[in-house]
């Protein structure tokens, strides 16, 4: 590795006075934007909640209590409580932990892949692209839902499968996205003045376009979010994602569902808000950011 | 034009095949060996052995390959491993029923997201068109199940209308199916308004902005005949391709719909076929969805091509 990528050259890795400033009026017009400031107030909610949800929740998550199964929202238990008698409010707040681990991780992972495959295929066209493209065509023709399905029963269900299963679905999408970009900024003179220093390749793709293209892979990243969260309850909800007794959100819907007809609306309802919250959230910063970027 | 066709045709064909590799290699290769994963590690081995040279899974790859691919365009799609009827029979209802629900629910959100994105784009700036806009897009952005849920406990648990289970009884008639089917396909309206109401706002907002608009304004077309003649014809061409991707999302995508409703469309079948590891079914299935989604958009493709008169123009000059 070490010996293919020369070490940076010191001018060329401290952004110029010119770009720094440009940086700090996009982050002031971020902090300016109420959209974005709601939206990362939720999201804030969560992790809090991720981090230290078992100091903060008002009941043991876990503890089951059959004597008191399916009770509807009282002073007691907010939310209710569930088939076997656990605190609904607990395992919403307990349950923010397993999908903001696993939909970041994934999404992250995506981005990574999705992002050197579109520097590739930006910076050399011809064949590779063409050859890529139309694979990335293929994944692009089935919902993200059928992949999963497909990729867990092949891998069999765990939280590494989903992680994996969703960055290889995100890979293409950002691809794309990169891919776009890679093509303008290929032409750029900076592109031609590496070329002329004889720098290689990797040095070309990775130190001078990469950190050009870094706004539109930050917005790619944050909508993607979204769609990782989204995609992470519902394969729970499924079945195939975080598996019980693990106070997951998409799990809570999934094994209380059968109840709705019976009238049992709170265990189901609340995890699905928290869900639709989360989702929410991260959307109005995706939103944000892809507005202060693309001015 | 006619070499744009046969291009997008060729290019259809190129990732229909490597869709249907990916397919291939997910379903076979990926849990190793077939009758062991179907029938647990508990089987023995000679059951095991038994179920391969049945499912044919003992062959070669390439053979195997040849015989599910070219079984599906002759509709010969194999025996279920689990269920004692054929692929098609089960694949076919639920084709069916996913067609019903996914027609259902376009009737109902294609005109008003349409009416909706020209009413915001009309509005621009306004608090109604932000309301259209923002409102739609966070719809979208909520999970499917999370409306479904929603929904469930407003209509038919708190005021007691619609069902809350989207397949009939036997023998109900036309009117009867159409009610059961009305909280998913609301559902639906939801998580679908968003895109085609923004799609269609950008379409006009751009026709707005073109010289034949301005032309129009200056002969002293009345708005309304300057939108119904050059505005809407314009802004609806980006708005097939949006109604064109969903399509492959309405057929095959809608698996937690189907599965919280009770629906038997082809969503249910395949959630189905991969909780049993029903490989058949399985795969069979997901290149329906993907062979769905490819012509829908191959359609979207050559209908903008023929209707957009600035790409018909310039391939007849």
């Amino acid at each position: 590795m070490t010996a293919t990528v020369e070490p940076p050259v010191a001018e060329a890795t401290v952004p110029e006075p010119e770009e720094r400033s440009a940086r700090r009026e996009q982050i002031r017009r971020l902090l300016g934007s109420p959209i974005f400031v709601v939206g990362a107030l939720i999201v804030l909610f969560w992790i809090v909640c991720a981090i230290f949800g078992p100091t903060i929740a008002p009941k043991d998550p876990y503890a089951v209590d059959p004597l008191h199964s399916l009770q509807s929202p009282s002073a007691s238990h907010w939310f209710g409580t569930d088939d076997i008698g656990r605190d609904v409010l607990s395992r919403v707040i307990v349950g923010a932990r397993g999908i903001l681990i696993v939909a970041p991780l994934a999404t992250v992972l995506g981005t990574a892949v999705g992002t050197t495959l579109g520097l590739i295929t930006g910076y050399f066209r011809g064949l590779v692209d063409n050859t890529l493209s139309r694979f990335i065509d293929a994944f692009l023709a089935l919902p993200t839902v059928i992949i999963a399905l497909l990729a867990i029963v092949a891998l069999s269900t765990s939280k590494a499968a989903v992680i994996l299963v969703i960055a290889v679905v995100f890979a293409p999408v950002v691809a794309r996205t990169v891919r776009a970009a890679v093509l303008q900024e290929r032409e750029m003179e900076y592109v031609s003045a590496a070329q002329l220093r004889n720098e290689g390749t990797l040095y070309k793709l990775f130190a001078e376009i990469l950190p050009n293209v870094m706004g539109p892979v930050l917005v790619e990243f944050t909508v993607r979010l979204g769609y990782a969260i989204f995609t992470v309850a519902t394969l729970s909800f499924l079945g195939f994602g975080i598996q019980p007794p693990a106070p997951d959100w998409g799990l809570q819907v999934f094994e209380h569902y059968g109840l709705l007809s019976g009238g049992y609306w709170w265990p189901v309802l609340f995890p699905a808000l928290a869900v639709a919250s989360l989702v929410i959230g991260v959307n109005m910063m995706a939103d944000a950011i892809a507005k202060a970027f693309e001015r | 034009m006619r070499r744009f066709i046969v291009n997008r045709v060729l290019l259809s064909v190129v990732t229909l095949v490597i869709l249907s590799i990916i397919i291939f290699l997910g379903a076979q290769i990926l849990p190793g060996n077939v009758g062991r994963k179907i029938l647990g590690p508990l089987a023995d081995q000679k059951s095991v052995d038994a179920l391969n040279a049945k499912l044919g899974t003992n062959r070669s790859l390439i053979v195997q390959y040849w015989d599910w691919i070219s079984g599906v365009f002759r509709g010969h799609l194999g025996n279920s491993a689990i269920q004692q009827r054929p692929v098609s029979a089960i694949l076919g209802h639920a084709i069916v029923n996913s067609a019903k629900l996914a027609l259902l629910a376009f009737i109902i959100v294609v005109p008003l997201a349409v009416l909706g994105g020209v009413y915001a784009a009309l509005k621009e700036g306004t608090v109604r068109d932000r309301l259209i806009s923002l409102g739609g897009l966070s719809a979208t952005a909520i999970p499917d199940f999370v409306w479904a849920v929603v929904l469930i406990v407003i209509f038919p648990i708190g005021l007691g209308v619609f069902k809350p289970v989207a397949t009939a009884p036997p023998g109900s008639n036309f009117f009867e199916q159409i009610y059961y089917l009305l909280l998913p396909a609301i559902c639906l309206v939801f998580v679908l308004f968003g895109y085609i109401a923004r799609m269609a706002r950008a379409g006009t907002l751009e026709a707005l902005d073109a010289d034949y608009t301005r032309t129009a304004i200056l002969k002293g077309l009345s708005q309304r005949v300057m939108v119904r003649r050059h505005v809407l014809r314009n802004a609806l061409l980006p708005t097939i391709a949006v109604i064109a991707t969903q399509l492959g999302y309405l057929m095959g995508g809608l698996v937690v719909i189907e599965v919280i409703f009770t629906y038997n469309g082809l969503g249910k079948a395949l959630f189905e076929a991969a909780q049993k590891s029903d490989l058949p079914v399985l795969e069979s299935g997901v290149l329906i969805v993907g062979i769905v989604y490819l012509v829908a958009t191959l359609a979207a493709d050559i209908l903008y091509s023929v209707l957009n008169p600035r790409l018909r123009l310039r391939s007849a000059s």
